[in-house]
């Protein structure tokens, strides 16, 4: 497959300059290289600027609700295990709105991939803060600045008990798709928390702001080690380190089910079920 | 000789009701009797006063009796609790010496005595059973059968203890007990099935080719999730416990859209958390089947107990105008087709459709003869075949019955994009008035207008009669009762197993010869009632509601009818 296999019809929205473009890159390169055909690969996304990414590829789209994106892209993973399925949702769809979903789908560990446009504001209500916001910053809604704690999604994912965290950054797309590659290459839930700045409503967290902290780890980086990880999570304020953070295989819900070891739930016959066995049941 | 009579076993919370009712059931249904039983139980665990009240009739029975005739006390309190429940002629068996009971008219049995005899306290309800048996007069050996059945998966030991408990019970009995007022007339036996309305629910999913099921449990849509699980590895269904009712229900929704049948099942207040998706369901086209099994709200309300009181909810959950369909099933056989049928329209019309029920449906058992391979499946799908010339595809293209031709992601060669957002027939999002304009139609009036064609007809009965009551899911049985016995002052029903669409039609058409209309629901707004109205511009004439939680009765509405017709007629 070829980059021009993906071209879809719709073009982006976004403002110019944004962020988002980069993951989109990063996406279109990571998707040619796995070699799947459009048609096995399904991007699920909520709402939000970062979740309207799907109609820029040409692959199969599920844009659904506002932080619901997880248990649509679970559940059609599980009705078809042969599909690739792909998130793409925003630090407001996924951690705000949708932060139960993240939760109880770490514990699920059904193979999908997240990736997470994390421009550490809402884009597409017009600059509120989001969970990831830092403190201190002033919004039109937060006029006396953010003084919530923000979330850490990378640890928080790391203490949950995801087996793949790892963190890109939209400027850097050849980096970030590899490490998209490799999230959907891992066999479990991933997830990808990516620095994407927002040039209109985020005047701190800059593409500047961003590319004096952030650095890649060193290749002798051991990502198995989960103490290791959980210190090169807490790195932020001075320096951001990109990478996958930390990598540990588990069984997949796929897995614990049985689910492999079936065709595809989708390709089942039901127009005859026979339920008479059932039936005696109630005799 | 008896035709009829209601037994009710109760006692506290974990004394084990359900299990020696569901044994009497099973007992009571192989000697051919029809039963109608029902659980009355408290949300708690252990404590408190529960009773499992059987019908046990000659004739097919849809419904609860207001008097008991035999009562089974299995602790103190349940004697005072009971006791002016008592049928004329009715019997009150309890353990006079274990309880410090001294009141003269209750048969005193040792129950305790005869199952400590045996090892322990467990052994008390088989020893009821043995004396209900010996009571009623039928032979020994049907209930040492059932026991063997219903504790199949304990030791041998554990089954012949509970066997010589029952006998000791039954022979006590034998020689205690002389008069034959409870000595049933019995049938002949046929294969029937017994089970509840979630039961028939959970087998219609089977049978219906649901293959994803996911909730969060709720009182009383559990046991569907419990029964759909209990066959799950037989019919290769994958059934998820949801983390809430919000993802179960986009769970549903993502199964459904990648190609199979699923289903989500909830009460009020999880379905007040899944509206949101309804309306997803609506307005991506994606096909979804949503159980409310009623209870009593609003807010958590009486988790344990029923009403009918979601109707105008139903009929309005989720934001926007589009096509829906509701069935509200009135009896176990009702539940059961009516589930296979509503997999078929959400699916023909990938719309969401609803099945209400209630905790009264939902938990009663009946005896039941159920067709299994009475309807087929047939999937509204572009199918695996078909799909290989697929190439270029639109989700939403426009036709004039409303309804897209349905793919399936990865079976056809093309893409498949499904928005939430207003979307262009290939499924991208769009802000154009026109298409706008095109995709409300699609949605809501085609669909609307294809949806009336096949609406399920009201059930009748007596049409031509004076006074015809009028009602919805769970009443069925009441109606159906209260009219039989009424026949000589002309007393007919209608019953609806599906409101919406709403059948006006034939509603009319009935209802226009009526003198005097009165509704019947399990609530206290009128909302049938009210929709009759306002789909017919027919007011009915008087409502009997009933809205305590607890499910009405025949003789419960027979004196309603009483006071209304002599009202009537002074
Ligand atoms: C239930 C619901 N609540 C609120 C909204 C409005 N809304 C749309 S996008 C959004 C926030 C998006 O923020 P984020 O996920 O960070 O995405 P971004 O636009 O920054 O990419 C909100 C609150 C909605 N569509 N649905
Ligand atoms: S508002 Fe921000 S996130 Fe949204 S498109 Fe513009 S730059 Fe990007």
């Amino acid at each position: 497959m070829e980059q021009k296999d993906f071209l879809s019809s719709d073009s982006p929205t976004w403002c110019p300059g944004c962020g988002n473009f980069g993951v989109l890159t990063a996406l279109k390169k990571a998707i040619v290289n796995i070699n799947k055909e459009p048609k096995d690969i399904l991007l699920v996304s909520g709402i939000g600027q970062a979740a309207k990414l799907p109609h820029y590829i040409k692959c199969n789209c599920f844009n659904g609700l506002h932080g619901r994106a997880l248990p649509v892209a679970v559940a059609a993973k599980i009705a078809n295990h042969k599909l690739t399925v792909i998130v793409t949702t925003g630090d407001g769809d996924c951690y705000g709105e949708g932060g139960n979903h993240l939760l109880h789908n770490i514990r699920r560990n059904v193979d999908i991939t997240v990736i997470v446009h994390n421009n550490q504001i809402y884009g597409l209500t017009k600059g509120q803060a989001s969970p990831t916001t830092d403190i201190g910053y002033v919004t039109q809604f937060q006029p006396q600045g953010v003084f919530e704690e923000p979330l850490h999604p990378v640890s928080m994912a790391i203490s949950l008990g995801c087996g793949f965290v790892a963190r890109g950054y939209s400027a850097d797309t050849k980096h970030l798709s590899w490490l998209i590659g490799e999230a959907i290459r891992y066999k479990g839930f991933s997830l990808v928390d990516v620095l994407q700045p927002c040039v209109v409503f985020n005047k701190k967290n800059t593409y500047q702001w961003y590319s004096e902290k952030a650095y890649k780890l060193e290749p002798s980086y051991d990502s198995s080690d989960k103490v290791l990880a959980l210190q090169k999570a807490d790195e932020w304020d001075n320096k951001i380190p990109l990478g996958i953070i930390y990598k540990k295989q588990k069984q997949t819900f796929e897995e614990k089910t049985g689910l492999y070891n079936l065709p595809p739930l989708i390709e089942q016959d039901i127009e005859n079920i026979d339920i008479t066995i059932a039936l005696e049941e109630f005799k | 000789m008896r035709k009829e009579f209601t037994i009710t076993i109760t006692g506290e919370a974990g004394q084990g009701m359900q299990t020696i009712g569901m044994v009497l059931c099973g007992l009571f249904k192989n000697t051919g009797c029809h039963i109608f039983a029902n659980q009355d139980y408290m949300s708690r665990i252990r404590g408190g006063n529960n009773f499992f009240q059987i019908r046990i009739s000659n004739t097919p029975a849809y419904t609860l009796r207001q008097k008991f005739d035999i009562v089974v006390a299995l602790d103190k309190n349940s004697v005072e609790i009971h006791k002016h429940k008592l049928a004329k002629n009715g019997i009150i068996i309890a353990d006079k010496k274990q309880f410090k009971i001294l009141q003269d008219d209750i048969f005193d049995v040792p129950f305790y005595d005869i199952a400590k005899k045996y090892g322990s306290e467990i052994f008390i309800n088989s020893v009821a059973c043995g004396v209900v048996l010996s009571i009623t007069g039928i032979d020994f050996k049907i209930l040492e059968d059932s026991l063997k059945q219903a504790f199949s998966d304990k030791t041998t030991q554990i089954i012949e203890n509970n066997i010589a408990s029952a006998k000791q019970g039954y022979d006590f009995t034998t020689q205690e007990y002389k008069q034959d007022t409870y000595k049933i007339v019995c049938c002949r036996p046929t294969k029937k099935f017994l089970m509840n309305g979630n039961d028939a629910i959970a087998l219609g999913a089977i049978k219906a080719g649901c293959k994803f099921y996911t909730a969060y449990p709720m009182t009383p849509s559990t046991s569907i999730m419990n029964v759909i699980a209990h066959f799950a590895k037989n019919y290769n269904i994958v059934i998820e416990q949801a983390e809430d009712e919000i993802a179960a229900i986009n769970m549903a929704i993502g199964a459904s859209f990648a190609g199979v049948r699923s289903m989500s099942g909830t009460s009020g207040g999880g379905l007040a958390l899944m509206v949101e998706g309804v309306s997803l369901s609506g307005m991506t086209e994606t096909p979804v089947v949503i159980v409310d099994a009623q209870r009593p709200a609003p807010a958590t309300g009486f988790p344990t107990r029923t009403e009918q009181a979601d109707l105008n909810f139903v009929l309005h959950s989720g934001h926007g105008e589009f096509a829906r369909a509701i069935f509200t099933p009135g009896t176990i056989e009702q539940a059961f087709y009516l589930t296979i049928k509503a997999f078929d329209i959400a699916e023909k019309y990938q719309i969401p459709v609803f099945i209400m029920t209630d905790q009264h449906l939902a938990d009663s058992y009946r005896d039941v003869i159920l067709d299994p391979n009475s309807m087929i499946t047939k999937r509204h799908i572009i199918g695996k075949d078909e799909s290989e010339g697929v190439n270029s595809y639109k989700r939403y293209t426009l036709t004039e019955n409303g309804i897209s031709p349905r793919a399936i992601p990865s079976w056809i060669k093309g893409v498949i994009y499904v928005d939430s957002d207003e979307h262009t027939e290939e499924g991208h999002i769009t802000e154009d008035a026109e298409i706008r304009n095109r995709m409300v139609e699609k949605r809501f009036y085609k669909k609307m207008k294809g949806l009336m064609q096949e609406v399920q007809s009201p059930e009748t009965y007596n049409e031509d009669a004076e006074i015809i009551l009028v009602g919805f899911g769970s009443t069925y049985g009441v109606l159906k009762e209260a009219c039989e016995n009424f026949k000589e002052k002309s007393l007919g029903f209608l019953h609806l197993s599906q409101v919406w669409p709403f059948p006006s039609s034939g509603v009319i058409s009935v209802l226009m010869k009526a003198k005097t209309i009165v509704n019947v629901e399990n609530n206290a707004g009128s909302q049938l009632g009210n929709l009759l109205f306002s789909q017919t511009g027919i007011k009915p004439d008087a409502s009997i509601l009933k809205f305590d939680g607890r499910p009405f009765d025949v003789d419960y509405l027979m004196e309603k009818l009483e006071k209304l017709w002599s009202k009537k007629t002074s």
